[in-house]
């Protein structure tokens, strides 16, 4: 394993080292960042078959835009981890600020503590574990992709929901608009038992409830598509 | 944008060095706001003493102040500047009288702050000119705020600079902006209470005032201020004894807390908390929306 120490090193200089490691292929794959110290940007852009581990906690938008990377936070992580990921796996030990997993379109997300608001917000296919609580708004506008809550959902969960699919197995304090508790088929039981196996979570698919959209919004109703 | 930094001390052991953790942690805040920066601190309680704050643009009018506003209040005061800053010691029994006979004989003079313990120094520029101008770091004290600003709701000046002080040993900080300030102020002005800038904050500080001095508890303003107040904010705020923290609703102003058996510290990101002591064992976790936290000493 290589070492990256962020006390030593500039931010641009130790995310260009794990950029070209990840795009350039090599047998060394394996790599941890120490000192982290809550920095902002940490780890991002990374296209390749790389395992980073950060050892603290981070700032925003650690791991943004990640492809094929397996990166993990041994700590928190601050607003806008894995924003915008497209593959690979995120994996953080303790708790995750607002809007973790934003916007992205593929992968796996897991976070062990709880997430905070606005998770998985607008996610485009992105999987998304998270084995303590999420905070109010999480799934807004998200168009596909698995949310799976262990702990409890907080307020207007799915609001204006697309095709994502929500798991929650606590209580799920309000749901947003549009947002329906839906039957839970063998499918989703099949998914379900997949995603938390992936993740390592403690958890058991007959445990959760089901959410999706119930599609009665405007956008889906087709005598509006005149509109456009 | 805007960062906080709080920082309120159990144990007395870390009193002497408040300054230089809080200066330090603002510091580490300066990429969040560039345009002004300021701090409160709680320093140690003087018997019978008040003190009193007051900024000048022209340092020269902190000359002779001293003897002429003894004059004015009939009792001693002492006088020890700081730059644009003075801090005027006087038996606390006249402080009430001090504003209205510092307005008579220093008219551009402001006041940061009045209280028994606080103290307030807050200027346009980074927080590192800022704290260092001040000797920040040689402070000592119970606990403190600090503020590094980007502006948004009014100018960049030294009076819309952070903390806001709207009566003795109370502050406020804000990241954030209040949509219904103006109406506020037309009530609070009603009220009797007055609201110097034209500063949103200022308006949120005179709020938690208003509240406290119709007998509300700290806890208890802060609460009535998620009913009252309408925008986006994360409020830190100090009393002589009392440290609190609140965000609205949403919560999209971000806010990190960290608590030990040492002290409870507050910062706009977790980069603020990383020099503390003990940081590696303390309990780190993100304010919850609509949530009031308060500690009292």
């Amino acid at each position: 394993m290589q070492t990256l120490d962020l006390a030593q090193s500039d931010l641009r200089t130790l995310n260009a080292t794990l950029q070209t490691a990840a795009t350039a292929g090599g047998n060394e794959t394996a790599w941890e960042v120490v000192n982290p110290r809550g920095a902002h940007a940490l780890a991002v852009g990374l296209d390749g078959p790389l395992s980073v581990t950060v050892r603290g906690s981070t700032g925003y938008y650690c791991a943004g835009m990640n492809k094929q990377a397996t990166v993990q936070v041994a700590g928190s992580a601050g607003p806008g981890v894995a924003e915008n990921m497209m593959s690979g796996t995120v994996v953080v030990e303790g708790d995750a600020s607002q809007y973790a997993g934003a916007t992205g379109r593929g992968g796996l997300l897991v976070v062990k503590g709880n997430a905070s608001s606005r998770c998985g917000i607008s996610m485009k296919g992105i999987d998304i574990v998270v084995f303590g609580n999420v905070g109010h708004m999480s799934a807004f506008m998200a168009q596909a992709g698995t949310l799976v809550v262990l702990g409890d959902a907080g307020e207007a969960l799915g609001d204006s929901l697309y095709e994502a699919r929500l798991f929650v197995r606590g209580s799920v304090r309000s749901l947003g608009a549009d947002c329906v508790e839906k039957e839970m088929r063998p499918e989703h039981h099949a998914l379900l038992a997949d995603l938390l196996e992936r993740a390592g979570a403690p958890a058991a698919p007959e445990e959760f409830r089901r959410y999706g959209s119930a599609r009665r919004l405007y956008n889906f109703d087709i005598d509006n598509a005149s509109a456009y | 944008m805007c960062g906080i930094v709080g920082l309120f001390l159990k144990d007395p052991a870390l009193e002497p060095a408040l300054g230089e953790m809080l200066a330090g942690m603002l510091v580490t805040m300066t990429d969040r706001g560039p345009d002004s920066a300021g701090l409160a601190l709680y320093g140690p309680q003087e018997n019978g003493v008040a003190k009193i704050t007051v900024q000048s643009d022209d340092p020269a009018a902190f000359e002779g102040l001293d003897t002429a506003l003894a004059e004015a209040l009939g009792g001693p005061v002492a006088l020890s500047a700081a730059g644009s800053h003075a801090v005027l010691r006087l038996d606390a029994a006249r402080a009430g009288e001090a504003p209205a006979a510092l307005a008579s004989l220093r008219p551009g003079m402001r006041i940061t702050s009045r209280g028994e313990t606080i103290e307030i120094y807050k200027e346009v520029g980074l927080p590192a000119d800022v704290a260092a101008r001040f000797g920040v770091a040689g402070m000592a004290g119970t606990h403190g705020i600090g503020h590094t600003r980007m502006a948004t709701e009014s100018a960049v000046t030294t009076r819309g600079a952070h903390p806001f002080s709207t009566a003795p040993d109370q502050c406020l900080v804000h990241n954030g902006s209040l949509s219904n300030h103006h109406n506020l102020r037309r009530q609070l002005a009603r009220a009797g209470v007055a609201v110097e800038t034209e500063n949103d904050s200022e308006v949120a500080a005179a709020y938690l005032t208003w509240r406290m001095q119709e007998g509300a508890s700290l806890g208890d303003a802060l609460e009535q201020a998620l009913d009252d107040l309408d925008g986006f904010f994360t409020f830190v705020v100090g009393t002589r004894d009392g440290f609190g923290v609140v965000r609205d609703p949403i919560a999209c102003k971000p806010a990190v807390m960290a608590e030990t058996d040492a002290y409870v510290a507050f910062g706009s990101e977790y980069r603020a908390l990383v020099d503390l002591p003990g940081i590696e064992a303390a309990r780190v976790w993100e304010p919850e929306p609509a949530t009031v936290y308060f500690w009292t000493r």
